[in-house]
This record gives C-alpha cells, structure tokens and sequence, in this order.
C-alpha cells in the first residue's frame, strides 16, 4: 500500500466542491445531486457506488458538461480540473477538454456509436478534434489503438459500422476512443452494466491494464461492489444524491460504517454460504420529486433510524483519518449549530 | 444490389398486369367514349356512329378489347390519340419536358427551403422562429392549391405584370436560344413557386423532429464527449441520421415530377402532363387516359424501387441482396 500513502499527498487531479446538480421537472428545480465534494488523485481509481437514482450518472455528467440542455444544470459548486474550473469554461473551451484530458465511456455501448458512420471514422474524429495529424497517420493510430484494446483484426475492423459489432466489441471500440488523446481522467459509467459476466471481466481487465499503462485517473462508477473490490482504490458511496460515506477500499469493506454501505454488502451474495432468501435492502430510492427536505435521506429504510434521523440532516465528517462517513450515529456528522 | 434491382424489376411485371386490368376496367366503367361529347348526334348519322363503334371494336367482348389493347401496349403501341388523332406517345412527349420543368423547379424550391427551415427548427426547438416556421408551413399546407394559384396570378400577373398567367413560352420563340430558355423559365416560375411553398410543410417537419429526435440520441453524447463542437455534430452526426427516412419521400417525388401538377397545371394553363391528364377525362380520350395511367403507376412502382436501394447506400444497417 505504499501507492496509497504517496498519493494522500499528492494534489488532487479533479477536485469536486459542494456539486449541486438540478434538474427541471414541470418548472421546479429538484437536486439530483446534493452538495457533493470530493477528490480525484492522479493515478488513483475512485469507484462510486450506490442503488439506480442515486445521482451517479448525473454527478459523472455534471464533470463532463454533458448533461441533457435545458433539463439538467449544475446550480452551484465547483469542478476544478487539473486547476482549471470546468464550470467556467465556455463551450469551446470545454470541447478541447472533453475528449482529451478527460474523457468518458457510457453504459450503454450498443447505441453510443453513431450507426451511420465506421468504426474508423468514429475514432479518428476524436483524434482530428485534438491533434494536428494526416488522414494515413489517424488512420494507422485508429488501428493501433483498436489493438490496443484487444481487438483481433483492426484494419477491417476500422471500416465496419457498429452494427456488425457484438456489445463488448463496441464497449471496446468506445473504450479505444476515450483512451485516443491519453487523457489524465477516465470517467467509465457503468461500463459493464449491459454487457454479459465473461465479457464484462474481459472490459474490467482491459481497463485496468490501460490505466496502468496510461497512468491515468479513473472514476469507476457503478453498483457492482464485486467491481469495486476488484479495481478501485477508493470508494464512495452515494444514496439519493448525496454521499453518505467514503473510505479507501479495504477500511470500506471490512470496517463500513454507515447502514447504508452495510446492507449493500449484506447483499452480495456469498459463495460459500447457503441461503434460502438473498438478502435486499427494502423499500427504493425516493424519486426526486419526492425527495425528504430535511433529515436523512436514507432514513425511512433504514433498520437503524432514530426519531432525531428525520429532523437533522447529517453532515460528512471524518470518523477516522481518510474515512468520511454521513451518519447521525456517529458523533462527526451531527451539524454544528449554524452550519448547515 | 444489382442483383436485388433485378429480382424486384422482374416482380413488377405481374404487379403491372393487375394494373393493367384495373385501368382498362374502371377505363371501360367511365360512361360514354370518344363518340359521345364530340360528335354532335344531331347533325351525325347515328348509324355512321354505330358502324364506326363497330369499326374500332367498341362492341367486342371486354376480354378480347382488353387483350388487344394490351398486346399493343407491350410491343409498344399505346394507341391513337382519340383528340388529337396522333399516336398518344407523341402526345406525351410533346407535354413532358413542360412537366419535368415544373415538376424539377418545384422540387428544388420545396428541397432547398425545407432543408434550411427543417435544419434551423430541429437544431433551435419550440423557439419563436421554430414556431414560426411551423406556422407559415401548416398555412402552406392547409391553403389549397387552386387558391394560392388564383391569388398569385391576380397578385403578380394582373396586378404587378411581373410574369405571365398562362401558357409555358411567349409566341415566336426560336428553340435553342437564350431568350427560349429565358422565357419558359419565366413561366415556369409562378407555378413552381405555388407549388413548391405549399409543399414545404412535410419535408420541414420530418426533418425536424427526425433531428429534434436524434440529438437526444446516445451517439450525439459521444460525440459531445469528444469535444466535438456542436455545428458538426448536428450537421454530421445528426443529420446524416436524420436524412435516412426523407429517402421515402423522393421515391414519391420521382412520380410526382413526372405526373405534374393536375390542379397548378389547369390554373395556370401550363401545358403538361397534369393537364392532358384532366382533359383526356373530360375528353374521353381513353388510350391517352389509359397510357398515362400506367406510366404513373409504373412510376410509382420505379420510385420505390429507388427507395429502397437508397436506403441502402445511405444505411449501412439496410443490406440488400
């Protein structure tokens, strides 16, 4: 673990500052992500975890200025990327980030490559976009790269259209073309979510490699936790847009401290255990519409709720050094009075 | 692809017989014929009349008439004009190039406003301009078309002098010469201007919301996290999307250039094939009748056809073999 203590002094990479994501349902704005902070390392792998609703997605899209025009808006907060605050930037400005230094892989890999165009063409334009390079050499870069990501016959692949290709083909090809630019941030949205098991250990591999290789940050965002053992080195975990806890892997999974993390791990199922009933956490996340304005969000499913649980919303605090937790079980997120 | 081509021309021939037998039946359904109308009965010999329906093979069994007529057909014989007693190819040949005139103006003015209208209100949805686009098309497309004609001949032919209300040529012409050229497009341009304008409102829409669509599209996303700039992504990655189902429309288009305008074409006496169309009913000049009949419908069946291998260029997702 001697990585880990080097990077705990390293400036981070990507800082998120009190992150506030909206979005405008029928005129009103309801906060899909909630006063989100946290830290990127360079090299480091930060996965976040959490149930469909929780505001993943949109806090990765929020990064990426991609989120849907005129629904979603980050309404306050702050981005800063590698000392740049992406949320001042213009479009322009933005673009000869996006694809670059920061890059993005979507779940969905059977509808995120245009259907109309060739696999080639798809990557080069990411490489056109950021570099000043001939038509030969993007050409020849487009199939080393294909290669790169464990593709077997990349120069007729590279004038195939994303039809011809099975889903971890594609999820590669999109993989290929975050990676074009060597970019300093990977953010992967639930890369494997809709690919089947081999394959997705196959895609969770090729990553790992790269990141390696590139020597780039990841965030890893998922609701997998076998996932997040196997690849991060860092956790958050989030529950209807805000983040209840954050520890470094290990400390998370063998010492979690919030109810929330610990019914998620509760229900991972054991290989070597018979069980009648696989275990579940009740109820859903409530939608954003119908999100509790004050208390803790998590409070009506959760086995360990106290009166105070519905009236005080819990601040994140250090319970111990480098693990944050949102709880009011524990002393450090109990609210100072005037702080918020 | 040449072999698809191949296979779907070869379907057509049945497909142009059931045709064939509906035209000649509601052909021989229509009351009267060439005689009745035009000969005045008072001042004719009925039984001259009865000799020449005779004559012609009027009263022959409908079986053996449509045989006939269709033996003819194939060998290339489409019959004698009953109106204008020349063969009925001359007749059309004389009207088509009027028509495909038209029909190509038309067809430009209706693409090229489309295009741009449709591009600008699917990239800027539900904006005022949008909204006036839609409007100003819906007009267009509710205005039938004999009144926008009436109007634009009053307006610019009667009131202003700006272009002719009739005819496809000024009289005393020399064919070939700039001033020839100048001139028909001169009268060309007040029907294809009425036509084109009210024809917008389909093309503009589907264009549209066949963008408005796409962009919210996971690929247009992709291509955002590139940090590909905007401009290109609609008017690439989204367009080139969007492009794919207009394709049905100018397999219409095709026919539409070549069967004319029947209405525009009466209003504005344009001699085409629209209006040789109308006359040969009023007339009852069935083999001319008859003739462009099929030629429509064999249009028709053509401009699928080229759809349909379209579809395959522009799609490589549609394979056709």
């Amino acid at each position: 673990m001697s990585t880990k203590k080097m990077l705990r002094n390293e400036a981070p990479l990507l800082e998120v500052k009190n992150l506030e994501t909206a979005f405008d349902i029928e005129g009103t704005d309801y906060n899909a992500v909630d006063n989100v902070s946290f830290q990127v390392k360079p090299r480091q792998i930060v996965g976040i975890v959490g149930e469909s609703g929780c505001g993943k997605s949109v806090m990765s899209l929020s990064i990426m200025k991609l989120l849907p025009k005129g629904i979603g808006k980050v309404k306050s907060g702050e981005i800063i990327f590698d000392g740049k605050n992406l949320e001042k930037m213009s479009e322009s400005q933005i673009n000869k980030i996006r694809g670059k230094d920061v890059s993005m892989i979507f779940q969905e890999p059977m509808t995120s490559l245009n259907p109309v165009f060739t696999i080639g063409y798809q990557l080069q334009e990411v490489l056109f976009n950021h570099m000043k390079i001939s038509k030969q050499e993007a050409r020849q870069k487009a199939i080393a790269l294909l290669k790169s990501v464990g593709i077997s016959r990349p120069e007729k692949l590279v004038d195939e259209y994303p039809h011809q290709l099975s889903g971890g083909m594609r999820q590669r090809v999109m993989i290929a073309i975050a990676i074009a630019c060597q970019p300093k941030l990977l953010i992967a949205d639930e890369p494997t979510t809709a690919l089947d098991v081999t394959v997705q250990a196959q895609i969770l591999e090729l990553l790992k490699e790269i990141q390696a290789v590139n020597d780039m940050s990841v965030i890893l965002i998922t609701h997998d936790l076998g996932v997040v053992a196997e690849m991060c080195d860092e956790v958050i975990v989030m529950y209807a847009g805000r983040i209840v806890e954050r520890a470094d892997v290990d400390t998370l999974f063998h010492n979690p401290k919030h109810p929330y993390t610990t019914l998620l791990l509760g229900a991972i199922p054991k290989m070597d255990e018979q069980e009648e009933r696989l275990s579940s956490i009740q109820g859903i996340v409530p939608s954003l519409t119908n999100m509790p304005k004050v208390g803790c969000r998590f409070a009506h499913r959760c086995p360990k709720a106290m009166p105070k649980c519905f009236t005080v919303t819990p601040v994140l605090g250090d319970i111990e050094q480098d693990h944050e937790v949102a709880c009011l079980l524990y002393e450090t997120s109990i609210p100072r009075e005037g702080v918020k | 692809m040449l072999k698809y081509a191949f296979r779907r021309i070869l379907g057509m021939i049945p497909m142009l017989f059931l045709i064939s037998i509906v035209v000649f039946t509601l052909a021989k359904l229509m009351p009267g014929d060439s005689f009745s109308g035009e000969i005045d009965p008072t001042k004719t010999n009925p039984q001259y009349i009865a000799e020449m329906r005779e004559k012609l093979g009027y009263n022959d069994p409908l079986p053996q008439q449509y045989f006939r007529w269709i033996g003819n057909f194939v060998e290339g014989d489409f019959g004698k004009s009953a109106r204008y007693k020349i063969k009925v190819s001359d007749v059309i040949s004389e009207k088509l190039p009027n028509t495909l005139l038209l029909g190509f103006s038309s067809l430009l003015i209706t693409y090229i406003l489309a295009f741009f209208m449709g591009l600008y209100s699917g990239r800027k949805p539900y904006t005022v301009a949008d909204n006036l686009i839609g409007g100003l098309n819906y007009l267009g497309l509710s205005i039938p078309s004999f009144i926008a004609g009436v109007f634009a001949i009053f307006l610019f032919s009667f009131t202003l002098g700006w272009f002719p209300s009739n005819g496809s040529i000024d009289i005393g012409m020399t064919e070939g010469t700039l001033e020839y050229w100048l001139s028909r497009l001169h009268h060309v341009f007040l029907p294809a201007v009425v036509l084109g304008l009210l024809s917008t409102a389909s093309y503009t829409q589907f264009l549209r919301n066949d963008i408005i669509e796409n962009s919210r599209k996971d690929f247009v996303r992709t291509a955002r996290a590139k940090g590909t700039a905007e401009k290109k992504i609609y008017n690439v990655h989204i367009l080139r999307n969007s492009i794919i189902p207009l394709i049905t429309f100018l397999g219409f288009d095709l026919v539409a250039i070549i069967s004319g305008a029947i209405i525009t074409e009466t209003i504005f006496t344009y001699p085409g094939l629209g209006q040789l169309f109308l006359q040969s009913v009023g007339t009852r000049d069935y083999p001319v009748l008859m003739t462009l009949t099929m030629l429509f419908s064999f249009l028709t069946l053509i401009g699928n056809l080229v759809a349909d291998i379209l579809y395959g260029v522009v799609d490589p997702r549609i394979r056709l073999d």
